[in-house]
């Protein structure tokens, strides 16, 4: 039982590196996108916060699965 | 600065010293009810043995996934505050089919019981409640006293009855239900009073409406198809906005995680899978069945886009039910990181971030009813493939 809980736990840390990796891409990339086009800058941000969400969605897949199993 | 500045401050101050005063208020309270251990829900009788001895000592082990995974699952009762008699819980009707047809009672006749002790008879059947599900009584109790018996893994093997109730979650639904009612009723009629300009609640309306229609349902349907969609795309938008809401805020009639259970989820995106299915035409099924690949892909593209149709709503069930439970169990966290500690100072730290978080949920709560919605829109876009992209 500890060691499987002990597993769980890595792989909610794993997800997370991998949602951190994805987050900080979107965000480095929009605001480089804004720093061309400031103009643009609120469409951007919508477009950057809903690739978020999306990849904050599949970190939480792997989260929902460590909690089902530990 | 003066005098704001310091109210201010003596807000927070009081703020963060109430909340460990009321907590440790219901710590005394709940050390001193030794037989309802109603927060502290025991898993197994091992643990309950343990629980009483520690009762005994007067020092209590605090079990915080346990505490957390009750606050966040759905229940037969509505605990509003304190514990046992001292408390408040608003009784929910349970309303069961069982083999002698339609039986009802209120979840108070259990008496707070949650570990089978209690046995409620109705038309000649027998009844009990154990971890919030409903089984039919053992003709005798095991040797804890349960009048269930378990499994090699601790699960009772007793048959259930169908269970209609009206829980936790089904009662902030129907709420959840009135008080859209309750907005957009006065919201659509106040158009035909003033002529067509929106006033009061519509004018706060209106620019959702339209953010919804011309930022949602128009560039992703398309502009001939877009209007027939947007009764279900503003009723699943305002719905989950609505319920994320409710589910934030920490006191009695609301609190209840109803967009963190997975049938609710489940409900929601099998609408959209129905929606997205049945509205599609004969470019959309052409293209998962008669793909334009060499034949012998065949065998392997066809699976891959049947299971492409389940996989998307499968996605928005998940994306939903995971972000709003992972939010609920981190605020829930940072509040038991007191109890945790059990120390006064640990407060200030705790309530700040919970604070935080509230805020970040608020972002959240709006976020998740966009994103279900958008992606709505956008399988719904999908289905309908013109014939001359091929």
């Amino acid at each position: 039982m500890g060691t499987i809980t002990g597993i769980a736990a890595i792989g909610a840390g794993l997800a997370v590196i991998g949602a951190g990796m994805g987050i900080g891409r979107i965000g480095g990339s929009a605001m480089d996108a804004i720093a061309r086009q400031p103009e643009a800058a609120s469409k951007i941000q919508t477009n950057m916060i809903i690739a978020a969400a999306l990849v904050e969605g599949a970190a939480l897949f792997a989260v929902v699965v460590s909690l089902l199993v530990a | 600065m003066g005098r704001k500045a310091i109210s201010i401050f003596a807000f927070l101050t009081v703020f963060c010293l109430a909340t460990p005063m009321m907590a440790q208020d219901e710590h005394a309270d709940h050390s001193n009810d030794s037989t309802h251990s109603a927060v502290v829900d025991s898993h197994s009788e091992a643990h309950h043995a343990s629980d009483a001895s520690a009762h005994e000592e007067g020092e209590e082990e605090f079990n915080a996934a346990e505490v957390i995974m009750h606050h966040i699952a759905d229940s037969h009762e509505f605990h509003a505050w304190g514990e046992g008699e001292n408390g408040f819980t608003l009784p929910l009707p349970i309303i069961l089919w069982t083999d002698a047809g339609l039986v009802t009672f209120l979840s108070s006749e259990f008496h707070h019981d949650d570990a089978a002790h209690h046995v409620v008879e109705k038309k000649s059947q027998r009844f009990v409640k154990y971890h919030d599900k409903i089984y039919y009584a053992s003709e005798t109790a095991n040797e804890h006293g349960a009048y269930v018996s378990y499994d090699e893994e601790h699960h009772p093997t007793n048959i259930k009855p169908l269970d209609f109730s009206i829980t936790k979650n089904v009662f902030s639904m129907l709420l959840s239900v009135v008080l859209i009612l309750l907005i957009m009723i006065p919201a659509g009629s106040s158009y035909k009073k003033n002529g067509g300009i929106p006033k009061g609640v519509a004018g706060f309306i209106e620019p959702l409406v339209l953010f919804v229609r011309d930022d949602i349902a128009r560039p992703n349907i398309g502009e001939e198809r877009y209007k027939k969609f947007l009764p279900y795309l503003l009723t699943v938008f305002f719905f989950i906005w609505l319920n994320n809401l409710i589910g934030l805020v920490p006191v009695f009639p609301f609190s209840s995680n109803l967009t963190g259970n997975i049938a609710v989820t489940f409900t929601l995106a099998f609408m959209t899978l129905l929606i997205t299915n049945f509205s599609a035409n004969k470019g959309y099924w052409k293209h998962i069945f008669l793909p334009h690949v060499p034949l012998w892909l065949y065998p392997i593209m066809i699976p891959v886009e049947v299971i492409g149709i389940l996989s998307k709503p499968f996605a928005l069930m998940i994306r939903l039910f995971a972000n709003i439970s992972a939010g609920h169990i981190i605020i829930l966290s940072l509040t038991a990181l007191i109890f945790i500690f059990k120390s006064l100072w640990i407060s200030p730290v705790s309530v700040f971030f919970v604070l935080f978080m509230n805020f970040i949920e608020l972002l959240v709560a709006a976020l998740q009813a966009y994103i279900f919605t958008l992606l709505s829109a956008l399988f719904i876009g999908l289905a309908h493939v013109e014939e001359e992209h091929h």
